[in-house]
């Protein structure tokens, strides 16, 4: 890359030998966890939260609290990046898998998109291919303890492939739809996508 | 036409030391195009073996001045693009950036007010670029800054925040030092609570368009409590940064 631009004087702090081929471009790792909200933090009281698989499926379906925690969990250990920059390497989770979820509902041939909705208004909008296939999650519990409100608690999709605004906060279920339609961020400058090894950060690119 | 947010290489015109730890960079922008208050642009830094960082920084500046643009860089410990433009970025030095960037977190004087402005420390950058926006594009707009610093001198852009006040009968400026307060010192001397937000409610009027920024602990401190104070959640936009093991 001899047309490389090089920023005089600089040489980096390098990257640590066995994370470096972990660490999508243009990110750099981190061992906290950074809080990023759009607004204040809301607190659904669990006595009246409820999760929904809604839209373009034969029987819509909603549990409560408690009813979610029954639901088979699991821990997952995995790498996150937001799209301001930073990446945290085995982040440990559990929650429940949306492939466990799918199969308390039958999917309209139709539906290609998802929108994740949370408390607050957020949306956020992916494929369905993004969302199956042991990619996608319902997190409830953030290293070994309850999600706090900041992170996102009680529940907050995870999808760790996707930069974190996928991954949508308070989340309060997942409406399948025939067309895609740009969520929150994704109608602000956004990529619609959001792959991080793609680098896809900004609308067209 | 281009695409949409390319980088491009922009220059080095000027430096200012704001606080010990805090300097204002002009950069000359090539292919300018105007923000909006509250933006961001995203910087990179290339090593001579291809390692690239990138890091995103407010735009201190307001959207009118053309062909530039200010970002206010405070030096964090450890971090590598923070310290480069401390210790080695120079005027005339050639830096590639990308922007504006942001569509959320951004007011102009056509939205209105009144307008509450929370900062806590740097997190006054993208404020301070509504503020200098409003001054001559929406001057009449009612506006509260409460800006919490954890001592005087480490107080950004304090000179220019009391002209901006004596000038503007408008403007409220509200400071609060939260480690140490000087002698005489007339402001707040205390984290932001509830009893603060109120009297600054009662100066600029109850439903304000409200931007937070700053470290996690005081933005949620801040959008709780004026939460708590019945103002409209849908109205209060909040950036936040800083570690946090919460």
């Amino acid at each position: 890359m001899t047309d490389r631009f090089v920023t005089r004087g600089f040489e980096g702090r390098g990257r640590a030998p066995g994370s470096a081929n972990r660490i999508p471009p243009g990110q750099h790792e981190i061992k906290d966890f950074p809080v990023l909200s759009a607004g204040p933090t809301p607190h659904t009281p669990l006595e009246k939260w409820t999760f929904a698989i809604e839209g373009l499926v034969d029987q819509p379906v909603s549990w409560t609290w408690s009813e979610f925690l029954d639901l088979p969990a699991q821990e997952f250990i995995v790498d996150i990046s937001c799209v301001t920059k930073w990446t945290h390497l085995d982040m440990r989770w559990y929650g429940v898998s949306v492939d466990l979820l799918l199969e308390h509902v039958r999917l309209d041939p139709k539906a290609a998109f998802a929108i994740a909705f949370g408390d607050g208004g957020y949306t956020t909008n992916l494929p369905i291919p993004d969302l199956v296939n042991g990619q996608a999650f319902v997190a409830y519990r953030y290293d070994g303890q309850p999600l706090s409100a900041p992170h996102g608690g009680p529940a907050r999709m995870v999808v760790p492939h996707l930069y974190f605004w996928k991954s949508a906060k308070w989340v309060r279920g997942i409406r399948f739809v025939e067309r895609d339609k740009p969520g929150f961020w994704e109608s602000l400058g956004y990529n619609n996508h959001g792959d991080p090894w793609k680098e896809e950060r900004y609308s067209g690119e | 036409m281009r695409a949409p947010l390319a980088w491009q290489i922009a220059t080095v015109t000027a430096i200012r030391q704001e606080t010990a730890t805090v300097r204002s960079f002009t950069f000359a922008v090539p292919d300018w195009q105007r923000h909006l208050a509250g933006q961001h642009y995203d910087v990179r830094l290339t090593a001579p073996d291809g390692y690239q960082a990138q890091r995103s920084y407010s735009i201190a500046s307001e959207p009118m001045r053309t062909g530039e643009i200010d970002l206010t860089i405070e030096r964090i410990e450890g971090g590598e693009v923070s310290s480069y433009f401390h210790d080695v970025a120079t005027v005339g030095d050639r830096i590639e950036i990308r922007g504006p960037i942001g569509g959320y977190f951004v007011w102009e004087a056509a939205i209105g007010g009144p307008l509450l402005l929370v900062a806590g420390g740097s997190g006054v950058v993208p404020l301070m670029s509504m503020l200098r926006h409003r001054t001559g594009a929406g001057d009449h707009i009612p506006t509260a800054l409460l800006f919490s610093s954890r001592r005087r001198d480490e107080v950004i852009y304090f000179d220019e925040l009391e002209s901006l006040r004596d000038a503007d009968p408008t403007l409220r400026v509200f400071h609060t030092l939260t480690r140490e307060q000087p002698p005489g010192w007339s402001g707040y001397g205390r984290r932001i609570d509830r009893s603060m937000l109120f009297d600054v409610l009662a100066a600029i009027g109850r439903q304000p368009r409200v931007f937070i920024c700053g470290p996690t602990l005081l933005v949620e401190a801040a959008a709780e409590g004026l939460v708590g104070l019945a103002v409209d959640p849908a109205q209060i936009r909040t950036e936040r940064f800083g570690p946090t093991g919460v």
